[in-house]
């Protein structure tokens, strides 16, 4: 039924969806804090890193699964995102974007320089007991840990969407995203909305972290590409868009899949630039992005 | 209005002036020249992306001064660690000459290597090449310079007669090969040698494809996929050691099982980190490179300091990065001892004279020639067994017979 081409086509859109559920749900966080606090997080890779090196930790010291590990490290990283945006951040929301910008750079050398005195600059494996399994379906050949992680990820967005969607607070919060001043006006506590934004932002990148840790060695160098990388998604998917931010993951994670098998794998994240570039001169407000008033 | 009390140099301040600045401006080239034991700069990547290789250089130069005093020879060793970074190697290789170093060995990374080149030919301070192997360090005119290592046309050249000889030893033979290289400077020189060599050494396969990946990448599956689309039998790699797990890795969990993975010389597949990230999985991946000369009393004294000074490190696995540093510094040893003097010219000129006949690596005497390349080198067929590095051809030095093809990924315990 498939040809030996067919099914190597098939691995191949099958990985990148896999690795693009992992970009999404990195680029979710970054994107939902956007969308609320209008606030580019550019320390966004960085936590990233943090919690790789948090999730590696755990497995190596208490042996905890990075995919269990994972909610106790977006818990922690809930509140530290709440206390930062509630102590720090709160400060410069409406302030210059230049500020704001320097701030969080700032913040994210800051992260990348912790990690490199505790751990040093090189790559840490996880090396999880089933880093070598795969399954085969039909002609499909697919990676466990890629397999997990993103079902964890789907997971995760299922989380992110529902409460969203269906709580008093995620309501508030779409609330504020969508009119500021009215959300104010009919008497909910932005500023607390905000610093509740930036700790699921937080919690998100936090569990992407962790999942990351099963398919890649945690390097503090990593943190400015998925900073970049997180960037490139949100702005394909549309600024604030999360489901935007989704479908942008999965088509860099195809496309560069693709791309790597077609042309050259050394060039594979050149068409993620490719991709941004098309997407600003086309659709300057993104995938699923709102046209701005 | 001028003063007739100011003072007024004359031309004899100006010149007495003139030559004591010169005087305390030459001081420390002059202690540097005197000095009793060459003060030798070792500049290695000991932490980012190349540090497995570069801790393992270290710990075969942090054992060098003792077996060197063994010998006659006296150094005083400052460690640099690059941190795989080209600038920071420039950077440090400069503060390293303004602090003293009178001889620079170094660096493991071709392209550090380069930048690193630059800096001790502007300085006249000899650059002893331990590991790095892009032609154009020897091929741009660089007087200060000397490799003791193989260019990457002759680790590919040597890399494929050996394969020829692996097949003939064997009986097995390759239908056809895919030759996987990282896109930095080692990888794209070791592709132009694959390019300019695999036609004329008139291989009886043919060469599919070169694929180039990012040595950054964090895994290579999208690689795997494109080799496992084109079915090689062999496949022929060039890696460093964290992209040679991730290549094994990603071949392992897709399945992919060629009847060899030889590297025609480039580090990776011998890495300590290699074998412990990978396990078993790590065995019978074969590597044509030169390796510790058993037989030789400097490779057994070399080794006896290692073992007492890293006993929990084996050199039977670092003996390759370890015995090639140690080599480079016992060239800026001999070459002092012989000039009787550290200054950059003099010192040169013997490093270029230099012949060593009694050393830690397979081959001739050390020598090298106008260029500055050392062309005695003889490289071996060495491969991964229950963790080790063995040697299996050519015949007159192999401990072991190779296993071709390399059994199964499943069921290896």
């Amino acid at each position: 039924m498939f040809t030996p081409m067919l099914s190597i086509w098939l691995n191949v859109v099958v990985q990148g969806v896999l690795t693009g559920l992992l970009y999404g749900l990195m680029a979710l966080g970054l994107s939902a804090i956007f969308g609320v606090v209008r606030l580019v997080n550019f320390a966004h890779g960085e936590f990233a890193v943090v919690a790789m090196y948090a999730a590696f930790v755990l497995f190596r010291a208490f042996g905890l699964d990075p995919l269990i590990a994972m909610v106790p490290i977006a818990a922690v990283f809930f509140v530290v995102g709440f206390a930062l945006q509630r102590m720090l951040i709160n400060s410069f929301v409406g302030r210059p974007d230049h500020e704001q910008f320097i701030l969080l750079v700032g913040l994210a050398i800051v992260l990348v320089n912790a990690v490199l005195i505790v751990f040093g600059p090189d790559a840490q494996p996880a090396n999880l007991p089933y880093a070598f399994d795969s399954y085969e379906v039909g002609p499909l050949i697919i990676d466990k840990v890629r397999v997990f992680a993103a079902v964890a990820a789907l997971a995760v967005c299922a989380v992110l969407f529902g409460f969203f969607r269906f709580t008093s607070t995620g309501t508030a919060i779409r609330a504020c995203a969508d009119n500021l001043i009215g959300a104010a006006v009919v008497g909910l506590d932005v500023r607390r909305l905000y610093a509740v934004t930036f700790g699921i932002g937080l919690a998100c990148v936090g569990a992407a972290g962790s999942l990351m840790v099963t398919i890649a060695d945690a390097v503090p160098s990593l943190g400015p590409a998925y900073t970049l990388l997180a960037f490139t998604i949100v702005i394909i998917g549309g600024l604030g868009s999360m489901a935007g931010a989704l479908v942008a993951g999965l088509l860099i994670g195809v496309s560069e899949a693709l791309a790597g098998f077609l042309i050259a794998p050394s060039m594979k994240s050149m068409f993620s630039f490719a991709l941004l570039v098309a997407v600003l001169v086309l659709r300057p407000q993104g995938l699923l992005g709102k046209k701005p008033a | 209005m001028r003063s007739d009390n100011h003072f007024r140099p004359s031309r004899r301040h100006v010149l007495g002036g003139a030559a004591a600045a010169g005087a305390m401006l030459a001081a420390p080239a002059v202690v540097r020249a005197q000095a009793k034991a060459l003060k030798v700069a070792v500049v290695l990547p000991r932490s980012g992306l190349f540090a497995a290789a570069g801790q393992s250089c270290y710990r075969g130069a942090v054992v060098t001064p003792k077996v060197l005093a063994d010998l006659g020879y006296s150094v005083e060793l400052v460690h640099v660690d690059f941190e795989s970074n080209v600038d920071v190697a420039r950077t440090q290789t400069e503060r390293a000459i303004a602090e003293g170093a009178q001889c620079v060995v170094g660096a493991f990374e071709s392209g550090a290597t380069l930048a690193m080149a630059q800096v001790c030919e502007q300085r006249q301070v000899p650059l002893i090449i331990n590991i790095a192997s892009v032609p154009q360090l020897t091929e741009q005119g660089y007087k200060y310079l000397v490799r003791n290592f193989l260019t990457n046309a002759q680790l590919v050249g040597n890399g494929l007669r050996l394969v020829k000889d692996l097949m003939a030893a064997t009986s097995v033979p390759f239908k056809n090969a895919v030759f996987v290289h990282a896109n930095d400077t080692f990888g794209t020189a070791q592709r132009a040698a694959m390019d300019r060599l695999f036609p004329a050494a008139e291989m009886p396969f043919p060469l599919l494809e070169s694929i180039a990946y990012d040595p950054k990448a964090q895994d290579l599956a999208v690689e795997v996929t494109k080799i496992r689309a084109l079915a090689p039998e062999l496949v022929l790699v060039t890696t460093r050691s964290s992209d040679a797990i991730k290549l094994v890795r990603d071949m392992v969990r897709q399945r992919f099982e060629p009847k060899a993975i030889i590297s025609p010389g480039s580090p990776g597949l011998y890495d300590e980190e290699f074998y412990q990230a990978l396990g078993p999985l790590a065995d019978f991946h074969l590597y044509n490179l030169p390796w510790a000369n058993a037989k030789s009393p400097v490779t057994q004294a070399l080794a006896a300091a290692y073992k007492t000074a890293h006993p929990t490190n084996r050199f039977e696995v670092d003996c390759f990065n370890a015995g090639f540093t140690f080599e480079a510094i016992m060239v800026g040893a001999d070459a002092f001892k012989r000039a009787g003097t550290a200054d950059g010219p003099t010192l040169m000129a013997a490093v270029k004279t230099t012949n060593i006949a009694e050393h830690v690596l397979t081959g001739g005497p050390i020598k090298f020639d106008e260029k500055g390349q050392n062309n005695n080198i003889q490289a071996a067929v060495v491969q991964n067994r229950n963790r080790t590095p063995t040697v299996v051809l050519p015949p007159d030095v192999a401990v072991a017979a190779p296993v071709l093809p390399m059994p199964p990924w499943q069921g290896r315990s």
